[in-house]
């Protein structure tokens, strides 16, 4: 296997070929917030909170798509990347409703943990909160639309490690939306397996079991890569 | 068909020309089509029956159309604003002379038509008209004589950069791909132009759509590439329509195919209909939408010159920029680079629109400066009215101030003044103009299209906008000015694709010269506070406007 070398934040680190920077940083206990980002998922590069300055790019790039190059020079924490990833969250919760203290996952939200661990402690933007529908038609589980953050880990885990593409995204900009297959209510999916993967995987209260009451939904997405780490083992023997 | 049989091909077309003592071209392009040439093409054809009348492209003013040309023997006219009750007077030659474009026209004569050599004057529907025209000598003579890299080497030192925008030296990025491993490659053609008021590309794929395939082929030739896609935004119908057709007769004629011209080379070209998603002319969202799935970009790198369509090596060029491909190559590489300036070279096409006398398609050097083409060939602003400022680069671009009229047309000279180059679109506005207003437009344009992905750019054009909205109303205070010069800021540098990192451009090119517009509306709400005036009552400059009474003042 071959290894590339880089410094991140002053700091010299190996990777192996192809890793990304997120995943080099993490093995050094680098901690690089992330919200649409999960283990054992693909990476969409969407929420932006893991952008980092590479040294001779013009652009900040998402450590969870950038691949470590040879020599190659990364800041994770800055004051400028601080206030962008501030101001994104602020973006975040003035989109919809994330009213934390009637939801079902609070104290157990990534988002709400990402916007304490980045010191927001106001927003500073109108909060548009459009009303959107919540959909209880499935038998166990149910979808607020007005708590999701449109990171795709659900479409994403259920494409992808389920196989079975319950999950899609209808819409644009701002009118963009989870579906279960053609917008049709979560309960009359013929695709649906009812594996539960996409609450589980789920950063917000926008994915919950229908018999968590407010706080009660905690999660476990780190089923996703113990999975996929199974599956390869299963595969390479 | 060999290189032979096209040269005779083109040697019989014109024999044919020469034969007919009357030829009538009457422009069939959607600016003409909208004020109804269909119906003046038509009575072209029975006030001169068994002369050959056909439809023709895009011959630039748009705004005086339906045109037409007559040629009898030697001698050409054009005609302007024809309806077709005057057809049968056009064929005859006695009309009234308002109707007559005058050769002298500066709207013609300050032009330099390279690219759009042909609009206007084939019938685009036809391959022998193109063929007699030139069409494909250049990629035979490619196929004949040149190894690809000869080809990358000569773009490369003609200059041609990137006509959608960006303005990356064109031939670096073939070379690029000619040098990506992997046996199977693609082209493809960017006919997804969606900038508002911007139309070059239609104009050049309805005019002459062999033009854009020659062009294809040859980039496929010199990156090694079987395969091209021409992905053309659904609402140019007759765009597709002419595509498709030209794509059907080069194939049949073993232009294209195979065998293209004879030769091992191989090169098929497929036809692909966008869905209406201005973000699917990124060339990653475009991928993913000629892929079939949601034209939504992803980040860069890796580039499509390494990973691109179904994961291979894929090169990716505007319309326009393909298009200037023949001429380069059948002229020569010292040819184009003795034209424009030292850094951006040959001529751009522009849609040229807003307070303007002629508004229409026109194409010039670079370094043309904006004065002479809003007043030499768009004939100033109607109206007595004094120009406030000029458009170019669309959404992501920016306005350019009177002060700045003199300004060489370049990539570098526009990025300088705070705007791109972009496309191609060049709005022109004049003193009533609102600069608060137009950045609000293209702002409320951004955030209808934007594709959702990224949070900067879905929920940042959404709080921008209102923001806007606010300062319009002249209910914004200071501190919501530099929350919007901050989000501008924010969604520049965090956003994933052009979209978004170019969204706030509108804004920051507006506030950098007419701030001034800006905090008036910001006064205003002051002195409305202080004094609890009704809001209506005052305009931009602060003076209280009357109640208009009866319809007169």
């Amino acid at each position: 296997m071959s290894v590339r070398t880089f410094t991140l934040n002053d700091q010299l680190i190996t990777a192996a070929a192809g890793q990304s920077i997120l995943a080099a940083a993490r093995e050094h206990g680098i901690a690089i917030p992330t919200l649409c980002e999960l283990e054992g998922l693909s990476t969409v590069g969407a929420c932006r909170l893991c952008l980092v300055e590479v040294a001779g790019s013009q652009r900040l790039l998402p450590a969870c798509t950038t691949e470590v190059q040879e020599g190659m020079t990364v800041v994770s924490e800055s004051p400028r990347l601080k206030h962008y990833r501030q101001t994104i969250l602020e973006l975040f919760l003035a989109e919809r409703n994330h009213v934390c203290a009637v939801c079902v996952s609070n104290n157990h939200c990534e988002l709400q943990n990402r916007a304490v661990e980045q010191g927001v402690t106001h927003v500073r933007f109108d909060y548009l909160m459009p009303t959107l529908p919540v959909d209880m038609s499935h038998d166990r589980f149910g979808v607020d639309h007005n708590r999701c953050i449109l990171c795709t880990r659900c479409v994403r885990v259920c494409d992808e490690v389920e196989g079975a593409h319950t999950w899609d995204i209808m819409g644009r900009g701002f009118q963009a939306r989870v579906i279960t297959d053609m917008a049709e209510p979560w309960g009359d999916s013929t695709s649906c397996t009812s594996c539960g993967k996409c609450v589980q995987v789920c950063p917000t209260g926008a994915l919950f079991d229908k018999r968590a009451t407010a706080g009660g939904m905690v999660k476990q997405p780190s089923f996703v890569k113990v999975l996929q780490h199974a599956r390869a083992r299963k595969e390479s023997q | 068909m060999t290189e032979a049989e096209l040269m005779e091909c083109g040697e019989k077309e014109r024999q044919r020309f020469e034969a007919q003592p009357l030829r009538i071209g009457c422009c069939m392009s959607s600016g003409c089509l909208s004020n109804g040439s269909a119906a003046v093409l038509e009575a072209l054809r029975a006030s001169a029956l068994g002369s050959d009348v056909f439809p023709v492209g895009c011959m630039g003013p748009c705004s005086r159309g339906p045109l037409v040309w007559v040629r009898r023997g030697s001698e050409i006219r054009t005609y302007q604003q024809l309806r077709p009750e005057l057809a049968a007077r056009a064929v005859e030659g006695a009309i009234d002379p308002r109707h007559v474009v005058s050769p002298d026209d500066p709207f013609f004569s300050r032009q330099l038509r390279i690219v759009t050599s042909h609009c206007g004057v084939i019938n685009p529907e036809r391959l022998e008209d193109a063929v007699a025209g030139g069409a494909y000598r250049a990629l035979a003579q490619v196929l004949r004589e040149w190894e690809p890299a000869r080809v990358c080497e000569e773009l490369t030192r003609s200059g041609l950069r990137g006509r959608g925008g960006a303005g990356y030296p064109t031939g670096v990025k073939w070379n690029l791909v000619r040098k990506a491993s992997g046996g199977q490659k693609f082209v493809i053609a960017n006919g997804d132009e969606g900038d508002p008021g911007a139309y070059m590309d239609r104009a050049v794929m309805e005019s002459d759509p062999h033009r854009v395939l020659e062009g294809m082929a040859i980039a496929g030739y010199a990156v090694g590439a079987n395969h091209g896609f021409i992905y053309v935004r659904g609402e140019y119908p007759t765009a597709v329509h002419r595509l498709d057709m030209a794509v059907k007769q080069a194939t049949r004629r073993g232009i294209l195919g195979k065998s293209v011209l004879g030769t091992k080379f191989e090169f098929h070209v497929e036809v692909r209909i966008g869905a209406g998603a201005f973000v699917c002319g990124e060339e990653t969202a475009l991928i993913a939408s000629i892929e079939g799935g949601r034209g939504m970009p992803r980040p860069r790198p890796p580039y499509p010159a390494d990973v691109g369509l179904f994961g291979k090596p894929t090169l990716i060029n505007n319309v326009e920029t393909l298009a200037a491909v023949a001429p380069i190559c059948e002229r020569g590489a010292d040819w184009f680079a003795s034209i424009g300036t030292p850094t951006s070279k040959g001529t751009k096409v522009f849609a040229l629109s807003g307070a303007v006398v002629n508004t229409g398609l026109i194409e010039v050097p670079m370094g043309t400066t904006l004065r002479e083409i809003v007043f030499d060939i768009g004939g100033g602003i109607p109206g007595g009215k004094r120009l406030k400022a000029v458009q170019t680069g669309g959404p992501s671009g920016g306005c350019i101030p009177e002060q700045f009229l003199d300004t060489p047309v370049d990539y570098e000279s526009l990025t300088r003044l705070g705007s791109i180059m972009g496309s191609g679109g060049m709005i022109v506005m004049d003193e009533t103009s609102s600069m608060v207003d137009v950045a609000r437009f293209f702002m409320e344009f951004c955030r209808d299209e934007s594709c959702g992905k990224c949070v900067p750019c879905r929920v940042g054009t959404v709080q921008m906008h209102r923001l806007l909205d606010k300062i319009m109303a002249e209910q914004a205070t200071l501190e919501d000015l530099a929350l919007l010069e901050d989000l501008c800021d924010v969604v520049r540098h965090t956003s994933l694709c052009g979209l978004g990192q170019s969204a706030p451009n509108p804004v920051l090119s507006t506030l950098r010269y007419f701030r001034h517009e800006y905090e008036a509306r910001i006064q205003n709400r002051r002195r409305l506070t202080s004094t609890r005036r009704p809001l209506e009552l005052v305009s931009v400059n602060g003076s209280v406007a009357a109640p208009a009474k009866g319809g007169s003042i």
